[in-house]
Order: structure tokens, then sequence, then C-alpha cells
């Protein structure tokens, strides 16, 4: 078995440092993964299989288990996330009080579907279960911000403002 | 215990100093307030103060949730007399006002009546410093008491007289299945092995549940210190919590807490100078519903996918790497310093016979007072509803209360009578849950509700057993036949039938709860399917 200290990161790129440092915090060990797996996605914004590859081998765990595990949670991307993200709530309460018209709403507006990238690269649409904002719903969250008492027209405003998006 | 006491005085200094304060301003910094704009409110009511010179006069301080989410964002001003005036939908714009009207007559426009039922028919255990002490400091939580059980428990208690106290309390887990409390910190304690864990789970996954987060957020010591006692009490070394990344604000005040509480040896090696060394590690989720259950949860803390395995050997046996492990929920875990407080006599005296204490609810969904409220067992869904929640917002009639998240049921006006606590729930067909409960009102079309909670259901299936992967997709096609006016009633024949399969044969809590939504649905409105099956069918189905 190679020992980690013998796999060099993918290249030279500095965030590969705050990778290494959490896998040198939890000893390398396979049950790492997950926490490393945030610290790639925090640091590259998405998991690519050169990633992959590195931590598999870095904590030998097996390739096919670290795709399983970055496969199975849905937090974990696999693509390029757009330059701006809109998580739509789709919990019990925000669908109650009217999510989806929101989520049918940016879909059809953006011509994005969830889980999905804008053509060019500016808008990723997600949804999410339950942001535990449920005094506030329908609640998104827009580039990190949590927006409460949501409207479809009040979510165009505010993307509009911080993208200055012109539709096509 | 010298070193408890120095802790207690440097923070009752601290207190007496703030009780120097004629006036104290509470802002809620809660994840509901504070993402609406609390941030300049703090401030605006800050440059008040400061320009008004009366930095020695009125504190300003952030706390946790205050529990009308509703109402939000919420300030609270109290003299230290103890008089304290509410105030609600606070804006940047209003701090010069509030301000100026410290020693006056309080904001009428904005105040908020703190007299009505939301109020005052709750009983606060477990959200007693919320909204009270700021989350971030320590001094805060050990001078309303914080910390003291862990130091009666490791200065003058045995394990078993801890577990005996638990165990008196009658505390049922409050993660949804309401196991007793004492009963399985006794079978963990008892079991073989020195190296034990315990497991704190957040992993609050049910749609329209907020309880854990806002403990977490507001609270986080308690927990940290139930977490320590129950380490001491079954012999274990080392704790995790398994917390949600969808909750980044609790996780940070999660870290905070966890670093304050080591800095003043109260977790890590030799706490307040004993023989007991206790550790806590933060071990984030990443979206996965079924990790909510204990084993996918401990699967996911050893870092592999959140798959569920059957059930015995219990974690209480062989858990965490196979070692024995204690797994209870956040709520739990903050009933027990009030216990050990209190006692166990004094807990079981609140509620009903067989559900002892309170318990946090999130009120969500069709209401006006949405919110977190806390209440004792055994009140009625409809002092709840509508003594506390205020009812319907529109004034709409009420048609059904869901609770316990994608694996309850939904329990029809008809039963807004009935009490509150396990048994009641589980025999009209729903289910304790975490908390969660989701006001529907007359609006709302049931058939599309269940179709909601099975979609959940299916995508959130782990796929390791085959009744949950393939049953729920089933069961999710053929609602949406359904609800498109498509199906026949030999269709919904096959809905029943799939519902008790799936029920009787998943593997783990998520499979066998799938259905639960369509059958309470079925039960209490079955006409609502019918109405929809195609006409023909549907009476040939009934010859």
């Amino acid at each position: 078995m190679r020992n980690h200290k013998s796999v060099p990161p993918p290249s030279d790129d500095k965030r590969w440092r705050i990778v290494e440092a959490t896998m040198r915090r939890n000893g390398y060990r396979p049950d790492a993964l997950i926490e490393t797996l945030h610290t790639v996605q925090e640091s590259f914004g998405f998991l690519d299989d050169t990633a992959l590859r590195y931590v598999a081998s870095k904590l030998h765990v097996a390739p096919s288990q670290v795709y399983g595990v970055a496969t199975f949670y849905h937090f974990f991307a696999l693509k390029p996330q757009g330059k701006h993200t809109c998580s739509v709530c789709t919990g019990t309460a925000c669908y109650i009080k009217g999510a989806n018209k929101i989520l049918d709403n940016l879909q059809t507006h953006f011509e994005v579907n969830p889980g999905e990238t804008t053509a060019d690269g500016q808008l990723s649409l997600l949804t999410v279960r339950c942001l535990g904002a449920c005094g506030l719903a329908p609640s998104v969250v827009f580039d990190g911000n949590l927006l409460g008492y949501m409207t479809a027209e009040k979510l165009h405003e505010e993307i509009d403002e911080v993208m200055q998006y012109e539709p096509v | 215990m010298s070193l408890y006491n120095d802790l207690r005085t440097s923070a009752e200094l601290q207190r007496e100093q703030e009780d120097g304060h004629r006036h104290c301003l509470r802002i809620c910094r809660a994840a509901g307030c504070l993402s609406q704009h609390n941030d300049s409110i703090t401030r605006a009511l800050q440059d008040q103060v400061h320009g008004q010179g009366l930095e020695n006069e009125v504190q300003v301080k952030g706390v946790g949730c205050m529990g009308l989410c509703a109402a939000g964002p919420l300030v609270s001003v109290s003299t230290h007399e103890g008089e304290s005036v509410l105030y609600q939908h606070v804006s940047e714009a209003d701090a010069p006002e509030i301000v100026a009207a410290l020693d006056s007559e309080p904001v009428t426009r904005l105040q908020l009546d703190t007299s009505t039922p939301f109020f005052t028919r709750q009983y606060k255990i477990v959200l007693e410093n919320s909204g009270i002490i700021d989350p971030d400091n320590i001094e805060e939580y050990v001078a309303a008491d914080g910390y003291r059980a862990l130091n009666t428990v490791l200065s003058e208690m045995t394990p078993a007289d801890v577990i005996r106290e638990v165990t008196i309390s009658g505390l049922r887990g409050r993660g949804g299945g309401g196991y007793s409390t004492g009963l399985k910190w006794s079978t963990v304690a008892k079991a073989a092995g020195d190296l034990k864990y315990v497991i704190c789970n957040a992993d609050e996954g049910d749609p329209g549940a907020f309880m854990d987060r806002s403990v977490l957020e507001s609270d986080p010591h308690r927990v940290l210190e139930g977490m320590a006692i129950a380490g001491y009490a079954i012999g274990a070394q080392k704790g995790f919590i398994y917390i949600r990344a969808e909750y980044p604000l609790a996780v940070e005040r999660l870290k905070t807490a966890i670093r304050a509480a080591e800095k003043k040896n109260l977790l890590g090696d030799n706490i307040l100078d004993t023989e007991f060394d206790f550790d806590i590690e933060i071990r984030l989720g990443a979206g996965a519903f079924v990790c909510g259950e204990e084993t996918a949860l401990m699967a996911s803390i050893e870092g592999k996918r959140g798959q569920p395995r059957p059930r015995p050997p219990y974690p209480a046996d062989y858990g965490l790497w196979g070692k024995p492990t204690l797994v209870n929920n956040v709520e739990t875990y903050a009933n027990i310093t009030p216990i050990i407080r209190n006692g166990g006599e004094w807990f079981a005296d609140i509620g009903t016979d067989n559900s002892k204490g309170t318990k946090v609810f999130a009120l969500a969904g069709q209401i006006r007072n949405t919110g977190l409220i806390e209440v004792p067992m055994g009140i009625t869904l409809r002092e709840i509803i509508y003594d506390i929640g205020g009812g319907t917002p529109q004034g709409t009639a009420l048609k059904a209360i869901q609770s316990g998240g994608p694996s309850g049921g939904c329990i029809p006006v008809e039963h807004i009578d009935s009490p509150v606590d396990y048994e009641s729930l589980t025999r009209l067909g729903s289910f304790m849950g975490s908390g969660g409960m989701i006001v529907i009102d007359e609006t709302a079309d049931m058939v599309e509700i269940a179709k909601y909670f099975m979609e959940f259901c299916m995508t959130e299936s782990c796929g390791k057993c085959i009744p949950c992967r393939v049953g729920t997709a089933h069961m999710y096609r053929l609602l949406d036949k359904i609800v498109r006016g498509q199906a026949a009633q030999s269709d919904l024949d096959l809905l029943e039938e799939l519902c008790d399969l799936t029920r009787n044969t998943s593997l783990c809590g998520l499979g066998q709860a799938s259905p639960n939504a369509v059958i309470s649905t079925l039960r209490y409105f079955r006409h609502e399917y019918t109405a929809r099956l195609i006409p023909e069918f549907a009476e040939e189905g009934e010859r």
C-alpha cells in the first residue's frame, strides 16, 4: 500500500493545501472522506474526477467508494455551479405556501431546470428540503442569503438586481 | 469543587455588571429573524445608544430564538426590575424611537402583546434560555445555572445515580421514536467494552421541523452539557454531533460553544479537575434525509454512504465502528440538564402518565402564529392550533394537521380535541416525530399532499432495500395518476396493497413509514381519492 505522503496534489493550485489540511487534521483516516469532500467543494465549488481520485488515493478508499459517497449525498455537486445560485426551499411549510409556483416561474423565466445551470453559466437553480426557516415560508436562498416571504415577482427583482441578468 | 465555583463567580460578576445597566435590548439572532436585515437593526440600536452616551445604562445584545417567528424581527426591551416589552417587525428606522422610549411609555405601534396565549400557555424547559442569553457567550450560560448539573454529576453522583434520575424522570426520546431514555442509557452503560460513543442526532431532516436548529442556535451549551452528562453515565469519552450542512449558523454556534467549553475545562481532559475526559466533534451531514435513521447516521459518520442496516444488533451493542453507542436527539439532550438540576420526579410531574415533560413544536403552514412553542405533553391540538397558534391566517376553515414529517400522517379537524402525546398521535395514524406541525386549511388538496410526501420519500430512499426503492416510486406513479384523474379503482386497490407491503417489508424507518401520508389521508379523506377515479371504472370496482 502506498503511503499517503507519496501522492502529490493534482496541481500546484493553492486550494489543495486547504484540502490537504483537512485530511491531515483527521489523520488521513478513511472516515474523513465526507469531511474532505466538503472541503473540496467549499474550495473548488464542485467535485471533479481529478479531485475524487486524489482524495481516494490519499485516504486509501477505493475510487468506486468515493464516487459512491459523492453521488449519494445531495449536497455534493459533480458539475461546476453557476456564478450565482438560487435554492428554492420545497419543504412542507414552503410547499403549502406556494413554493412550487416560485419554482415553476424561475424555470420558465430563466430557462433552467432544478439541479441545472443556465447555458451562460450565470445561474444555478437548486431545490432544498427545508431550510428550517418555516416561519418565513416560502423561503429561498440566493447566493447564501436567506430570503423569506418570497413571491415569484420579488425573487425576480432580487435576482435581476444582483445579477443584472438580461434574459436572452 | 473549586473550579466550577470559580467559573460561577466570574460569570456572576459579569452578570452583576450587566445588571448595572438599567435596560437590556435583546435582538433575536436566530436564522429566521437574522435573515431579515437584522444586522443593520442591531447596528442602528447600538448607534443610538452610543450616540446618546447611554453605554453604561443600556446593554444591546444578540440572543437566540424568541419563538414567534411570524412577527420577526423581534426585539425585547427589559429593565432590570424584570419588566419587559416585546417589539415586532422591527426595522432599522425604528431604532431612535425604541431607544427614546426606554424611560417612558413603550412604542405602542411596534408593541407585541405578550399576555396572549401564545406566550402565557407555554411551559419552557428546553427553551428556558432561548431569547434570553447570548448563545455565543459561555458566561451567560453559566450564570443561568449552566454546567451546574455537570458539576453535580461529576462531584456527587455515580453513573448509576445519573441513569436512575433520568429513568425516574420518564423522559422519552424526542427524535420521534419515543423510546425510554433511561432504559437506552442503562443498556449502553451495561454493554461490554471500554470504548463507547455518544452521538447527538442533529440531522433534523423532516421538512417543516426546526426545533433542533433553534435550540442549537439559541442555547448550544445546553446540548453539550447534556452530552457530557450522558458520556459520564454510560462511560464514553467521545461524542459526535451529526448536524445538517443546511444549518450553517447552528454549526458556527456549536463550534464556538465547543471551543469555549474546552477553554473553560468543561470539555476535554480531566473535566472540572476530575478523572472524567470527554471530547465532542462535529460531523456535517450532506443532505441525505435517511441519515436521520441511527444506523445510516453512524455509517455517515464513518465516512460511508448513509445506508441503514438491519437492527438488531442495536447501536447500544454494536454502533459506531462496532462499539456500543448511545444515539439521542438534540431535544433529548437539552432536557438532561434540568432533570439533573431539579430531579427526575420534578420532570415526571409534568405531562401525562406515559409522556412526561414538555415538547417543542414548530408551528408552520396555514397558521397565524408561525414559530416555535414549548408545551406540556397532553395539551390538546385545539389549544395548540387555536389558542397558541391563533388559528388560520385568513380565517379559512382548518382541515388537518400534519405531524411527524414525511413519516407522519394527517390528523383531521374532527380529532382536534385529542391530547398530544406519543400514544394518542400514533392511535390517530400519525406520529409525534421530532415535532413539526404543519397546519393545512380547506384550500389544500389531500391527494396532492400525499403525493408530495411520497415524492419526498421516493427521492430520499437510499436504494438499499427493494420494497422502499421500488415501492415508493410505484406508489408515487399511482398517486400522480390519481391526481391527473386517470386512475381507476384497481389503481387505488394496488396503491393500498403497496402501502401495506412497503410498510411491512422495508428495512428501515424511512421505508416503513413512507406510506403513512397515504394511509392517513385514505383513512380520513378517502372521498378525495375516489372522486377522482374514472367514473365507469369506479362503479365497476364497487360492484
